[in-house]
C-alpha cells in the first residue's frame, strides 16, 4: 500500500475497520425507516459517510476505484428516475402517489407498500448526490492541499 | 423543559460566536456546536426522526466545511464602526423585534391543538398505509408529493455543484 496518499496508518487500520460498520448501520436505518426512526435520507447520507471516510482516509486514488464521479451521478438520476416511476404507479389505481402495492402486516420488514420502495429510492438519490457534491469539491481541491503539509 | 432552553441559549451563544470570530476554522467550529445543539433539541422534543436527520446532515456539511476552510486565509473586513450603519442595523432589529413579538402573540400554545388534518393522520395512519412509523406514512404517502419537490431541489442543487466544479471545458 503507499503509504503517501491519505493519512498515516492508524487512521487507515481504524477506517478498515468501521467503514462497513458505518455502512451496515446505513442499510439498517434505511430499511427499518418505516418502522423505527430514520428512513431513506438519514440513511442515504450515512452511507455516503462512509465513502467519504474512505475518501479522507485514503485519499482519492483508493476510493476512486470503489466509486467514482460519473458512477454516483447515474446512480443519483437513476433514484430519481425511480421515485417517480412509483408516483406514476399510483396511477394504476387511480391517482398520483397512490399507495398501489399490497400493505402487508404492520410490524413486518416487508409491509407498508410504497414507502420501503420510496425509501430505497431516495437513498440512491440522497446518498449518491451528497457523495458526487463532496468528490467534486475533492477533486478541485486537491492540487492545492497536497501542497501544504499540514496534515 | 428547562434543558430545551440552556441548550437553546448554548446555541444562540454559539451562533453569535460563529459570527463574530475571526478565524475561519472556529468559526465553523461554533457553527457544528449550533447543530448539535438542534439535533439535540430535536431529540428532547420526542422527534428522533428529525434528530437523526439533522446529526447525519450536520457531520456531512461539517467535514465538507473544515474540508473547504482549512488552509484558505480569508481576510474578514468588517466596517461597522460609521455611525450610519450602526443607526440602520439598529432600526432594522427594533422593526424586526417588534413584528416577531406581534407574530409571537399570535401563535397558540406550543404543541397544544391536534389540528384536523394531524388527527386525521395519527388515525388513519396504520391502516391506510400499513407503515408503524408514522412520520415516513406521512411524508412518503400522504405528502409524497412534498417529498417528491424535496427530491427535484437535491437534484437541482447536485447538478449546480457538478456544472460549477467541473474539470473538463474549464479554463486555465
Amino acid at each position: 500500500m503507499k503509504e503517501t496518499a491519505g493519512m498515516s496508518i492508524i487512521v487507515k487500520r481504524i477506517t478498515k475497520i468501521t467503514v462497513s460498520l458505518i455502512f451496515l448501520f446505513g442499510v439498517y436505518i434505511l430499511l427499518h425507516g418505516h418502522l423505527t426512526p430514520g428512513g431513506g435520507f438519514a440513511g442515504g447520507v450515512i452511507i455516503a459517510l462512509s465513502f467519504i471516510h474512505l475518501v479522507l482516509a485514503f485519499g482519492k486514488d483508493v476510493a476512486l476505484t470503489r466509486m467514482n464521479l460519473a458512477v454516483a451521478s447515474v446512480i443519483e438520476s437513476l433514484g430519481g428516475l425511480l421515485f417517480w416511476g412509483i408516483a406514476l404507479l399510483g396511477f394504476l389505481g387511480g391517482y398520483f402517489f397512490l399507495n398501489v402495492l399490497p400493505h402487508g402486516r404492520p410490524f413486518d420488514l416487508f409491509s407498508s407498500g410504497i414507502i420501503l420502495v420510496c425509501n430505497v429510492a431516495i437513498f440512491l438519490k440522497v446518498g449518491a448526490g451528497l457523495f458526487s457534491i463532496f468528490l467534486a469539491l475533492a477533486l478541485l481541491r486537491m492540487p492545492v492541499d497536497d501542497k501544504e503539509t499540514h496534515r | 423543559m428547562i434543558e430545551l432552553h440552556v441548550i437553546l441559549i448554548l446555541m444562540i451563544i454559539g451562533a453569535v460566536v460563529a459570527m463574530e470570530i475571526k478565524d475561519l476554522l472556529s468559526s465553523v467550529i461554533a457553527l457544528g456546536a449550533v447543530g448539535i445543539g438542534l439535533s439535540l433539541e430535536f431529540l428532547l422534543l420526542r422527534a428522533p426522526d428529525l434528530a437523526i436527520t439533522q446529526l447525519v446532515v450536520e457531520i456531512l456539511s461539517l467535514v465538507i466545511l473544515i474540508r473547504a476552510t482549512v488552509g484558505a486565509h480569508m481576510p474578514q473586513e468588517r466596517n461597522l464602526k460609521k455611525p450610519g450603519y450602526f443607526i440602520f442595523a439598529a432600526l432594522f432589529v427594533c422593526i424586526f423585534l417588534w413584528f416577531t413579538a406581534k407574530a409571537v402573540m399570535q401563535l397558540p400554545v406550543f404543541g397544544q391543538p391536534v389540528m384536523k388534518m394531524g388527527s386525521l393522520y395519527i388515525a388513519e395512519a396504520v391502516r391506510k398505509t400499513g407503515a408503524v412509523n408514522i412520520v415516513a406514512a406521512i411524508i412518503l404517502d400522504f405528502r409524497g408529493y412534498d417529498t417528491l419537490g424535496e427530491a427535484t431541489i437535491l437534484f437541482t442543487s447536485v447538478i449546480g455543484v457538478l456544472a460549477v466544479l467541473r474539470k473538463t471545458g474549464r479554463k486555465p
